[in-house]
């Protein structure tokens, strides 16, 4: 029963929290990863471009709602999905063709594309501010409880409760799906073929005929509507506020550069190792541990390495970690 | 000099009909500074108290209001304002001052070697508790430490044996933590774990799971309800953590109910709330006053029994020097420990000049339902309260 017990609160505590939480980052690191690898700058807007995309998702749920269009059990957020994707690579394609092709055209260095994505940040932080304000939104709705802790320590008995969100457990589905349909896109179909040639060799690619500017829009339309779920899902599990987006940023690249920058395989990987390793490390392993040691062993100890205070420094330290003894990330981007 | 001049005048008009003396009181606040929008009803207040004592003809003083400005947070502005009352004005009491940095140093620097009274209406402070004060200080505000104590108390009478606690990261937050914290261990509780939680995040189901870590009967969220208080107990409560919160004055607000739901119900606290009589009095009063004063602005009413408190303890003790009368204040305030002193609300300190008079003892409650306790601060009204069906309902008042 201990051992249960101790498996329950693991799974509670550590694995679906880690699971959601890995998963929304998977979303958005995989942008930034293909935003990488095939413009060739890591684009520091994603993380707004992400608050953007949800606030319209969450102007089109309040339209729904007040039509009296609900999803049922599900998160009417999901049916504005689509709309908000819509609006997000509107937004993407817009900046593309006002800032970035400017910059492409004259060959500029990444670091001046690094800089000139700040700018883009701030303004498109701006312009969430002006568009939905700074101010906390819930717009969940729907079932929020998958597994209801209450009912499962009384159908189980057990001392430790289980509980499983409906907006985790969306993300976990949501996030499978959009990795098979990448992957489905960048092995099998010609367009995708072409942007995995663009980004191993530009001239070569450029050599074969390909066009790089439908690269480039196809990129941004990916990378656009995966931040655009990425953020919902996010801010649905969570809440949503426009600024916790840009502090999202730091583990996002944290996961993507743990991977390998350029790598979409990378990018997932290295997504679930921070998020597992923020969790791992301030967890307080006092309750677990006292399932499994005698009594007598623990002391008052909680068995807490960092305290939950210092949760971003973790993404920090795993990235000095890889960048120091193995720059090139786990899966050997660029 | 206009004023002087009026208030000069005045006096003459009164010592015909009585040998009164003229006794300058010091309304030492921060007319400047961050709490300024606050300090003209607290003025206000304390100059409406001083009028209603004068108008009654039954003081043998006559009192003068004499305004400076301790601007709230520069300490060496303070307190050549304090100096400035006391040597060139020569005030023989003050009130004031606000915040509780420049009250420490205005209290130390110059009321203690000058040897005057200090009574602060709105210094919460823990730290002027205990600092030395020969006697001189007293405050019709609580000390926030006081907060801690009722919520130990409550716990204690719930029967809950351990709590985790976790708290804002700010001031106020850790403050109060701190407090809960002592009191509780002191009471024998066990504080499973202490932690903060930083507010303005999305996300605090690591906070959380640490917090479930530690365990313990119920979590206390001294927290902000609008801010990081929320996160937390949504996120305990989606996880299972914890099903029942304890719940400081920071988390009292309609919206919190209405931002988690059903599952709020059977979570308890306490906020500062008063349920005196007399705090519907002054807010008449301060309608009806010239200047008007809004009595339901913070620490208004204090400020009133602030000055009620120094001009009874005046009259009490038949003395304006400050070493004499400090010791009628607490007196006065109280009353017998029988509870047999008759009780005083504003707009009544005519009858209490009276019953002073006859010898009666008289028990303050005034405006903020004054009780002063340990070395003479307000003990605080504080509202049990309990979440029944999305409503703080209230319990008692302690």
């Amino acid at each position: 029963m201990d051992t249960l017990n101790a498996l329950v609160a693991f799974l509670n505590f550590i694995v679906i929290p880690g699971l959601a939480y890995g998963s929304q980052l998977a979303l958005g690191a995989l942008g930034l990863t293909l935003i990488f690898s095939v413009l060739r700058f890591s684009n520091f807007a994603h993380g707004d471009t992400m608050a953007f995309g949800t606030a319209f998702v969450i102007l089109f749920t309040w339209w729904f709602q007040s039509m009296g269009i609900t999803a049922g059990p599900l998160p009417t957020a999901l049916l504005a999905l689509p709309f908000g994707i819509l609006a997000t690579i509107a937004m993407m394609l817009a900046t593309d063709r006002v800032v970035y092709r400017f910059y492409r055209n004259q060959k500029a260095k990444p670091i001046i594309v690094v800089i000139v994505s700040t700018g883009v940040m701030f303004v498109m932080n701006g312009l969430v501010r002006m568009i939905i304000g700074t101010q906390e939104i819930n717009f969940g709705d729907g079932a929020r409880m998958w597994l209801s802790p209450q009912d499962f320590k009384t159908w189980t008995g057990l001392a430790e409760p289980l509980a499983i969100k409906g907006t985790a457990a969306i993300s976990v589905m949501a996030a499978l799906i959009c990795c098979a349909l990448l992957f489905w896109f960048l092995q099998k179909t010609r367009t995708g073929k072409s942007m995995r040639a663009y980004s191993d060799n530009e001239d070569l690619a450029l050599l074969s005929g390909i066009n790089p500017e439908r690269v480039v829009m196809i990129t941004w339309i990916i990378a656009g509507a995966l931040a655009c779920i990425a953020g919902t899902l996010y801010g649905l599990d969570k809440s949503y506020r426009g600024i916790v987006y840009f502090s999202l940023l730091m583990p996002m690249f944290a996961a993507a550069i743990v991977g390998g920058l350029g790598s979409p395989v990378g990018a997932i990987v290295g997504s679930f190792i921070v998020a597992f390793s923020e969790l791992i490390v301030t967890s307080a392993w006092k309750k677990i541990l006292g399932y499994l040691a005698p009594p007598d062993w623990l002391g008052d100890g909680l068995y807490q390495a960092l305290s939950t205070d210092y949760k971003v420094a973790v993404s920090f330290g795993i990235l000095i970690i890889v960048l120091l003894f193995r720059p090139q990330g786990i899966f050997g981007g660029k | 000099m206009k004023k002087l001049l009026l208030a000069a005048s005045a006096c003459a008009l009164m010592s015909g009909a009585a040998f009164a003396e003229d006794v300058k009181l010091g309304i030492l606040i921060g007319f400047t500074g961050p709490i300024e929008s606050l300090t003209g009803h607290m003025a206000n207040a304390a100059e409406a108290a001083m009028a209603e004592v004068n108008a009654s003809g039954k003081a043998a003083n006559t009192y003068i209001s004499v305004r400076g400005d301790d601007t709230c947070t520069d300490a060496a502005a303070a307190t050549a304002a304090t100096e400035r009352a006391i040597t060139a004005e020569g005030v023989k009491g003050i009130i004031g001052g606000d915040c509780s940095g420049v009250t420490r140093a205005m209290l130390t620097n110059v009321a203690m070697p000058n040897g005057i009274v200090m009574v602060s209406p709105s210094a919460t402070s823990p730290a002027l508790t205990t600092d030395p004060d020969n006697g001189l200080f007293f405050r019709t505000a609580p000390s926030d430490a006081r907060e801690g104590e009722v919520m130990a108390d409550i716990l204690v009478e719930k029967g809950v044996k351990s709590i985790a606690l976790t708290y804002s990261n700010s001031d106020y937050g850790k403050g109060l933590a701190e407090s809960i914290a002592n009191a509780f261990t002191a009471k024998g509780g066990v504080v499973t774990i202490n932690a903060a939680h930083d507010d303005g995040k999305a996300d605090y189901s690591a906070e959380v799971a640490a917090l479930a870590a530690a365990g313990g009967d119920l979590l206390v969220v001294a927290g902000y309800l609008d801010q990081g208080g929320k996160g937390i107990i949504q996120a305990s409560l989606d996880t299972g953590a914890f099903t029942q919160f304890g719940l400081p004055g920071g988390m009292v607000g309609d919206s919190l109910p209405a931002a988690i739901g059903p599952a709020l119900d059977g979570s308890y606290g306490q906020v500062a709330q008063s349920d005196s009589a007399g705090a519907a009095v002054l807010i008449e009063m301060g309608k009806a006053n010239d200047p008007a004063f809004d009595a339901t602005s913070p620490y208004t009413p204090e400020s009133y029994d602030a000055a009620a408190l120094i001009m009874l303890a005046m009259e009490a003790s038949g003395s304006t020097d400050s070493n004499v009368y400090k010791e009628k204040i607490l007196e006065v305030a109280n009353g017998p420990a029988d509870g047999s002193g008759v009780k005083i609300l504003p707009g009544e300190l005519g009858k209490a000049l009276e019953l002073i008079a006859a010898g009666t003892a008289i028990d303050y409650d005034g405006a903020s339902g004054v009780t002063l306790i340990g070395p003479g601060e307000s003990a605080g009204r504080y509202k049990q309260f309990e979440v029944k069906g999305g409503i703080y309902e209230t319990v008692t008042f302690r």
